[in-house]
């Protein structure tokens, strides 16, 4: 009998030692690596970039001789673009493959999903892709728990008014337009887009005739452009993402004769024209990045080496993803450590110039933590336009490489 | 609302209902033959559309072909995936005698639904999720009662009126298309005829899957499909045939007229995120009060 209650002893022990093994963060196994997981919608256009970039970001550290002579190591996951796949690969990135960062999804219901995970495994996540302000909001309510989510792409109030700053020079500065009608997806990006939209848009010369917000489902938008129509705006202010092809397809088919400019994220896909064989010339859609702008010296090399490795371009979530294995390397240098609370600290004195900017993280004291600055000195945005089957930046001044310019079904000012 | 917008909003109705549903008529007319003539629910149905659009869209994308031989490529494509279905694993299950007789139809629908999961999935993995359309063949657009359409949509209901019209003229005028008829109404009666079933199930599969493959290139025309589509496919198509009478060829015309026009109003006069309540909830009336639906007969 003793025998057997020593024999359960040990049992429990090593299980509760096991246990112990799993649920402490940050001791990764091989110690020779940084392991950072990444967990993307690899079946979407916009999340297929992720694991490649971070990919091509690991090879060229590795290849420099890594970081403090280790090597980094990504470990990738699909989550088919579902929160509760994210989870499960979050915490088997964690427990079992025992990474000691994590780059995850471009979608803002799955980083919203991770955020409480992040902070229970005391691991490190950084988005690249998603926009809802309320993944740093969240931070500023709980830091102490919280602070190991970083959010590495703008928040939707800054989409929102890099987009508003780009129409009032585009559409009142060189249009003299002076109505808007605002048409996004219904999705947790869109709330605090839509929110700065109906502010800043006026403040632009823009004033907002109606504000229309439709079923990711959707998949006539007949009525929504007949009903847009009808209200004669000088232009559509777009916040979609999860749709892109079908709206686009249609307003080329009926030839709805009111430009869309906006946040329009499959827009940002090279693919994007063949996908919607051409309708998508003339739309205009803001973004941090595109194929030909030089935002920084780094740019035009990614974007280079990403297309002789894939054979395409990469989305926008590419270009932060790449950014973001570049300044985790530098974190884990300055760290000294794989330590998740020394990370962050490291990781909160960024100041690193990506292909997108230069990336500074919002301090503690702000309403968004850990959210990126933006600005003259850091990242201002871009807006560019299809055109003949090539993305062209209109704006900034200092860095466009084209003009305005719109098919001919579109009736510039015909409701003035 | 003046008059005037009163008059346009109602042809616009017109005009754009009418399209919508000669699209889910199409659809959805396959999908009662070969319940009317096997028993069988192919809940593949929306992958096998799905299928015939992302062909025709790759087609034109990495082959470069024009609109006409896209379209081809995808309904050939709609086609063979429809026969596959049929070849792989329908016709097993109705064949095989390990499943008793009465369990038969649950193992189909089963079976059908994870076929049709496997497409979607192979087609997310092959070409991502993202919607795809294809080339319209005729562009611009014209003016029909005063609304401006797109020619293609005009061409999407001719089109699918000339194959409705052809498919009567199969099942009514022609020996092959008259023992489908006769086997949709008593498959027993054909047998004792000396016609063989499983020849009338391949012809009947055969149909349906030229009217999946025409369906799915119309509708990446005229709206586009991502893989999400394939189950949304799957349930409209399953509605308007519940709607009309389960079996039923003409009840399910009926029926996507009733389906299309009805989301049609919603959407322009709701708000087009209820589209597709007014249908279910119809369906769901019809359901209690006439369980066999328009022009069911069993």
């Amino acid at each position: 009998m003793a025998k057997l209650e020593k024999r359960a002893l040990f049992a429990a022990l090593g299980a509760s030692a096991v246990a112990l093994a799993l649920a402490t963060p940050g001791y990764a196994q091989d110690s020779n690596t940084f392991k950072i997981g990444v967990i993307a919608e690899v079946q979407a256009v916009a999340g297929s970039s992720i694991p490649q970039a971070a990919q091509l970001a690991a090879d060229e550290i590795n290849a420099a001789g890594g970081v403090n002579g280790k090597k980094i190591e990504l470990v990738t996951y699909d989550n088919h673009s579902s929160a509760a796949e994210s989870i499960r690969a979050f915490q088997r990135a964690v427990n079992e493959d025992h990474v000691n960062a994590v780059i995850a999804s471009y979608i803002s219901e799955v980083v919203l999903a991770l955020e409480p995970w992040s902070g229970r495994l005391k691991t490190v996540m950084i988005t690249p892709g998603a926009a809802s302000d309320v993944i740093t909001q969240n931070i500023a309510k709980d830091y102490d728990n919280l602070k190991y989510t970083f959010h590495g792409y703008l928040t939707s109030t800054s989409l929102a008014d890099s987009t508003c700053a780009a129409a009032k020079d585009l559409l009142v500065g060189q249009l003299h337009m002076k109505s808007a009608v605002v048409m996004s997806e219904d999705a947790a990006w869109t709330t605090p887009l839509d929110a700065e939209y109906l502010k800043c848009l006026p403040d632009a010369g823009l004033n907002v005739l109606d504000h229309i917000r439709f079923s990711p489902d959707t998949t006539d938008f007949t009525p929504i452009f007949n009903k847009i129509e009808g209200e004669k705006p000088d232009v559509m202010i777009t916040g979609i993402s999860h749709v892109g092809v079908q709206p686009t397809v249609q307003w080329k088919q009926q030839e709805v004769p009111i430009p869309m400019l906006g946040v329009a994220s499959q827009a940002t896909n090279s693919s994007f024209w063949n996908d919607t064989n051409g309708a998508t010339e003339g739309v205009l859609y803001q973004a941090v990045s595109g194929p030909d702008v030089a935002v920084t010296p780094k740019t035009l090399p990614f974007v280079k080496a990403f297309k002789a490795k894939f054979g395409n371009f990469p989305s926008y979530a590419g270009y932060t993803s790449y950014d973001e294995v570049y300044y985790l390397a530098d974190a884990f240098k300055r760290a000294g450590s794989t330590d998740s609370d020394k990370l962050v600290t490291a990781l909160e004195a960024t100041d690193y110039v990506g292909t997108i900017g230069r990336i500074q993280f919002k301090g503690k004291d702000t309403s968004n933590p850990h959210a990126l600055k933006v600005g003259p000195d850091t990242i201002t945005g871009l807006m560019l336009q299809w055109q003949d089957g090539k993305q062209t930046n209109l704006w900034p001044a200092n860095v466009a490489n084209g003009k305005l310019r719109f098919p001919k079904f579109i009736k510039i000012g015909s409701a003035n | 609302m003046g008059t005037a917008s009163v008059s346009v909003v109602f042809w616009q109705i017109l005009v754009d209902g009418f399209a919508v549903s000669s699209l889910y008529a199409l659809g959805a007319m396959g999908f009662a033959l070969i319940f009317g003539v096997s028993g069988v629910l192919n809940l593949s149905h929306g992958a096998l559309m799905v299928a015939a659009v992302v062909a025709a869209w790759a087609a034109g994308d990495q082959l470069h072909v024009g609109p006409y031989t896209g379209a081809a490529i995808g309904i050939a494509v709609g086609f063979i995936a429809t026969l596959l279905t049929y070849f792989i694993i329908v016709s097993p299950l109705l064949r095989t005698r390990k499943i008793r007789e009465e369990e038969k139809e649950i193992f189909i629908l089963t079976a059908t639904l994870l076929w049709g999961i496997m497409i979607q999935e192979l087609i997310a993995y092959l070409y991502t999720n993202n919607a795809k359309t294809v080339a319209p063949i005729v562009e611009g657009v014209m003016s029909i009662f005063g609304v401006r359409t797109p020619k293609n949509e005009l061409f999407t209901a001719v089109v699918c009126w000339l194959v409705i019209g052809g498919l009567w003229l199969l099942v009514n005028r022609t020996r092959a298309g008259k023992s489908v008829l006769a086997a949709s109404m008593n498959p027993r009666g054909v047998t004792l005829l000396g016609i063989e079933l499983s020849q009338i199930y391949v012809a009947t599969w055969a149909i349906y899957g030229l009217l999946v493959g025409i369906a799915g290139v119309l509708l990446g025309m005229f709206l586009g499909v991502s893989s999400y589509s394939v189950g949304p496919l799957t349930a409209s198509a399953f509605s308007i045939v519940v709607l009309g009478g389960l079996g039923s060829v003409s009840g399910a015309l009926i029926a996507a007229y009733v389906v299309g026009y009805l989301e049609t109003v919603t959407a322009y006069l709701i708000s087009p995120a209820y589209r597709t309540i007014p249908a279910l909830l119809l369906l769901i009336v019809v359901m209690y009060v006439r369980p066999r639906g328009l022009l069911g007969r069993r």
